[in-house]
Formats: C-alpha cells, sequence, structure tokens
C-alpha cells in the first residue's frame, strides 16, 4: 500500500469499535432525555399557549360589549333596546344581541348571591352582545358611542378584547419564557456533551494517539467521537420524547376535564406534534456540533 | 554545510532535542538516510535511541536544528499535512501501544482502515501478515490475552502492513525468542528489498551481524558516533526497484 494514499473515510472500523461505548450504561443518554423530555415539555407549553391566545383573539376579535350603566331599571331596559335597534342599523354591525336578564343573573350570582336577581337591590348594567367587521380600534369605539349617545346617553361601549389583554400580555411573556427555557435546556445539553467529549477523549488518549501516529486526521477522530456521541444523543432524545409527550398528553387529559375555554383553545395540532418530533433531532444535531468543535479544538493541541 | 537534496528519505541536520528546560537529550545529530537503506541504532539505555526514533515518526518536534522527510521540511510542516507524512512511516513502538480492546486483527488492520481500505480489500492481506508472524490463530484475541512476544509480533505486524517508505522499530525483538527474532528481521530485510529503508533501535549486538549490508548509528548520551561522517555524508546509493 502506499502511503500517499488518499486520506479517506474509516472503512468497516466504526466507532462504536474504536471507541468502547458505554450506551444505556452510561450517564450521557440519560442526561440527553431529560434535557430532552424538557424541552419536549416546554416547547408544548409555549405552543399551548400560543394556540391558546389564538383561539381566545380568534374569538374575541371583532366582538364588542354595550354597558347600559343606568340605576332606573325601566330607563336602563329602553335605552337597551333603543341601543339595540341603533346598533343593528348601523353599517358593518352584526349579531346584536340584549342579553337577558336571567343570563346576567347567572353571571353575577357568584359575586353578589341570590340576591342578584333582585333588580332593586343590586342594580347590574344591561348588557348588548355585538360584533363589527374588521378591526376594533380605538377610532371605531368612539364612532360607536357617537352614534349610540342620542338614543342611549348611558351606553359604553368597549372592544371584548380589551379584557383580555393583560391576560394576552401574560400568555406573551410566558411563551418568552419557555422560548428562554428551550434555550437554556440547548445550552444546558450543549455543556453536558462537551464534559462528556472531554471525558470520552480524556480515556481514550492513547488510542487517540495510535491512530494519530498511524496517520489519522483530526477530522476522521473528531468523526468517530461525533457518531459515537450522536448515537448516544438519537437514544437519549428518542426517550426525552417519549417521556415528554407522555406528561403532555397527562396533562392535556387533566385540562381537558376543567373544560375552560382558555384550557381547551390551547390544545395542540398536528404541526405541532412535528414542531415536538423535531426536538430530539434537534438535540442530536447540537449534540454532534458540540461533540465535533471540542474534539477538534482539543486535538489541535497535539502534534 | 549539509550536502544531498533530491534522493534522501530522511535528513538531519545539528538536530537538538531537550525536554522542558532539562539538558539536551539529543546534542547536534545530524545524518541522512537513502530509500533501500538498512540502519541499526544502538547505544547503551537513556543514551537517546527512543528520543531519535520519537523524531523520525513524527511525535516530536525538535528543540533545534532541521529535518527534512521525504525531500519536505518536517520543522514547518503544517499540522494537517502530519498525517499523509505519517502514513509512509511504518511504527513498532517499545511499548507496542496496541489499541486494548481491539482484536489481534483489528490492530493489525488499522493502518489500512485509517488509511481508507474497504473490509474486503484488507481481509486477506491482514490474515496473510498474522499468518506470516505466526498469530494465525490468534487474530481475534485481545492484546491483554497475548503474551509479550505475541503483542510485538502483532505490533510488527501492524507496522509493515502498509509497506511504508520508511520502517521505525524500537527494540522490536526484545520479547520473542531468537528463532522469531530472526525470523522478523528477515522480514525487515524483505521489506528492505522493496524499497523501505529500515532503522531498527536495538540493544542485541547479535542481531547487528545478521544484516551484513546494515550500517550503525550509534549514539552515545545524546551524540551520534560518526568519526568518519559516512553517517552525514554517506555515499549515494540507488534506490533498488519496487
Amino acid at each position: 500500500m502506499s502511503g500517499r494514499r488518499r486520506l479517506a473515510r474509516w472503512g468497516a472500523l466504526g466507532p462504536a469499535e474504536l471507541i468502547p461505548q458505554a450506551r444505556l450504561s452510561g450517564p450521557m443518554p440519560w442526561v440527553i432525555a431529560i434535557m430532552i423530555a424538557l424541552t419536549v415539555i416546554a416547547a408544548a407549553a409555549g405552543l399551548a399557549l400560543r394556540n391558546a391566545a389564538h383561539t381566545a383573539k380568534a374569538e374575541l376579535s371583532g366582538g364588542i360589549t354595550v354597558q347600559i350603566v343606568e340605576p332606573a331599571a325601566e330607563s336602563r331596559a329602553r335605552q337597551a333596546e333603543a341601543a339595540a335597534r341603533r346598533l343593528a342599523a348601523l353599517p358593518g354591525v352584526s349579531g346584536v344581541r340584549i342579553v337577558p336578564p336571567e343570563e346576567l343573573d347567572r353571571l353575577v350570582s357568584p359575586w353578589l348571591g341570590p340576591e342578584a336577581s333582585d333588580a332593586d337591590a343590586v342594580p347590574v348594567p344591561a348588557l348588548i352582545d355585538a360584533r363589527v367587521g374588521g378591526a376594533v380600534t380605538p377610532a371605531r369605539l368612539a364612532e360607536l358611542r357617537r352614534g349610540l349617545r342620542d338614543v342611549a346617553p348611558s351606553a359604553r361601549v368597549d372592544a371584548q378584547s380589551s379584557w383580555l389583554a393583560p391576560v394576552f400580555g401574560a400568555i406573551g411573556s410566558l411563551q418568552w419564557l419557555a422560548v428562554a427555557l428551550i434555550a437554556l435546556l440547548g445550552v444546558a445539553t450543549s455543556a453536558a456533551v462537551l464534559l462528556a467529549a472531554r471525558t470520552a477523549l480524556g480515556s481514550n488518549r492513547e488510542t487517540i494517539e495510535i491512530v494519530h501516529l498511524l496517520g489519522g486526521t483530526d477530522a476522521q477522530i473528531a468523526r468517530i467521537f461525533q457518531r459515537s456521541i450522536g448515537l448516544d444523543a438519537a437514544v437519549g432524545g428518542a426517550t426525552g420524547l417519549a417521556l415528554g409527550a407522555a406528561a403532555i398528553l397527562l396533562l392535556a387529559r387533566q385540562l381537558a376535564g376543567l373544560g375552560a375555554g382558555l384550557a381547551t383553545g390551547g390544545s395542540l395540532g398536528w404541526l405541532d406534534w412535528l414542531v415536538l418530533a423535531l426536538v430530539p433531532v434537534a438535540g442530536v444535531g447540537v449534540a454532534m456540533l458540540t461533540a465535533r468543535l471540542t474534539v477538534i479544538r482539543a486535538l489541535r493541541k497535539m502534534l | 554545510m549539509t550536502q544531498g537534496g533530491a534522493g534522501e528519505i530522511v535528513q538531519f541536520d545539528n538536530v537538538g532535542l531537550r525536554y522542558g528546560t532539562d539538558r539536551e537529550v539529543l546534542t547536534d545529530v545530524s545524518f541522512t538516510l537513502f530509500p533501500g537503506s538498512f540502519y541499526f541504532l544502538t547505544g547503551a539505555s537513556g543514551a537517546g535511541k527512543t528520543s531519535l526514533l520519537k523524531l523520525l515518526y513524527l511525535a516530536q518536534r525538535p528543540s533545534r536544528g532541521m529535518i527534512r522527510l521525504f525531500g519536505t521540511d518536517a520543522i514547518t510542516l503544517p499540522r494537517d499535512r502530519l498525517p499523509a507524512f505519517r502514513r509512509r512511516l511504518g511504527v513498532v513502538f517499545q511499548d507496542f501501544r496496541l489499541v486494548s480492546h481491539l482484536s489481534a486483527f483489528d490492530n493489525v488492520a488499522l493502518p489500512l482502515r485509517v488509511a481508507g481500505m474497504p473490509q474486503k480489500e484488507l481481509e486477506k492481506p491482514v490474515s496473510d501478515m498474522l499468518d506470516w508472524v505466526g498469530l494465525a490463530d490468534r487474530m481475534h484475541s485481545r492484546p491483554a490475552t497475548l503474551s509479550g512476544g505475541e503483542q510485538q509480533r502483532v505490533a510488527i505486524a501492524r507496522a509493515v502492513i502498509g509497506r511504508p517508505d520508511l520502517l521505525v522499530a524500537d527494540e522490536p525483538t526484545g520479547n520473542v525468542d531468537p528463532d522469531m527474532a530472526l525470523k522478523l528481521l528477515r522480514l525487515f530485510e524483505a521489506l528492505n528489498r522493496l524499497g523501505t529503508t529500515v532503522v531498527v533501535a536495538t540493544h542485541d549486538v547479535h542481531l547487528l551481524r545478521k544484516v551484513p549490508e546494515s550500517l550503525i548509528m550509534r549514539l552515545d548520551k545524546g551524540k551520534l558516533a560518526d568519526p568518519t561522517g559516512a553517517l552525514r555524508y554517506p555515499p549515494r546509493r540507488e534506490a533498488p526497484p519496487t
């Protein structure tokens, strides 16, 4: 054989042969499994929050509420009727509905008690639900208020989405928190792989020196470690995905039992599950890249 | 000034080596090796034989002086070009340096696999080589289960399997019986006849007489004895046909 033979890839000598593998008996796959499981859960939480916000926004967009805040019951009812008629006549306004008093009583009774149905004891404003075409901007609201002023002077017009603005703000913050958690877990995974690669380099130093002296290149040696850690990451990633998915499904079942609008609106679609399935793939990629860079950097210190 | 230029396979010129801040273990070592030559490197323990071999097989850079290997300055050789040079070398380490979790077969096959030879192509030469060194029945054994002599033969088989241009052997017959020592020496000679330059470090004076056409390099306290200058300025030799 000529020594001038091109620098080629390893032949049949796989990484498992040159570097003894610990596989599941070692800590690396389990560390990666935990990291991936936590990342999957954080990503699922972020996606569910996004879905919940989208669902709520879709339900509330275009919705307005008109309150007739009038202590006199007769005047309140008259103004409500007039406002409903005026709203229905306005262009772009649809679905005008006076919320029945029984429904109002049911809504406020948890706070005010059964006496809430006594109109004289606690004057509850009359409510009108309506939908307007397009976005409910402050200008549009002002226009609606002007339109109602002469028939219902006690009317207060609000966009329904404004009630949930603080909730949407909190959801946005939680989504950023999920992104930050995912980034931190990515960094932690890289750090774990870096330590594992350094340990493997240390314990296989003798073999590496021999392969170097036989003409092995840095890239060949790095590829062996890269594959080895890639396999560990794949095993850990699959386990982590399974653990994470099980936790998500369990939580989803419990939230479904609540029957609350926001909770059910935050269910995951198939695209979301696809994104979650890509988490271990990304984990394997990060692990292999970290291993390669760590090993190449360490090898460059050797002759 | 050093003679030479084209043709020499190794050229050392006033090479010095020290580890850390200790005294020099090699001092002003100068010699030239031409293709197809056979050298014995002798000297007492601690004379610097292993250090000189380390410089030859590119495991160490000198502290000073000039080394040319295969016509290229080995001192300033970039790291990424070292593997291509190392693949032209065969090395028998004094401590064998076999990969402990690989079988004898896989250890011998290692240089071929590093060079990218497919499994199918390497099976026969590796088996033949192990057969030749008398280890056909131990090819699946791991080094820990082999005797010192058997490990040494695996190390030699690994060093010569790639038909190197330069074979460097550090006490290659130290752990084998006289018959096997002679057999291994014949292997080195056969390679030498095919054009491989051979450098064998040994204590065994009997071995020196077995290869009459060999040249002796004697190290004494890190200095190469060369009273006639024949090592530094050797007569040119025609490389044998390969």
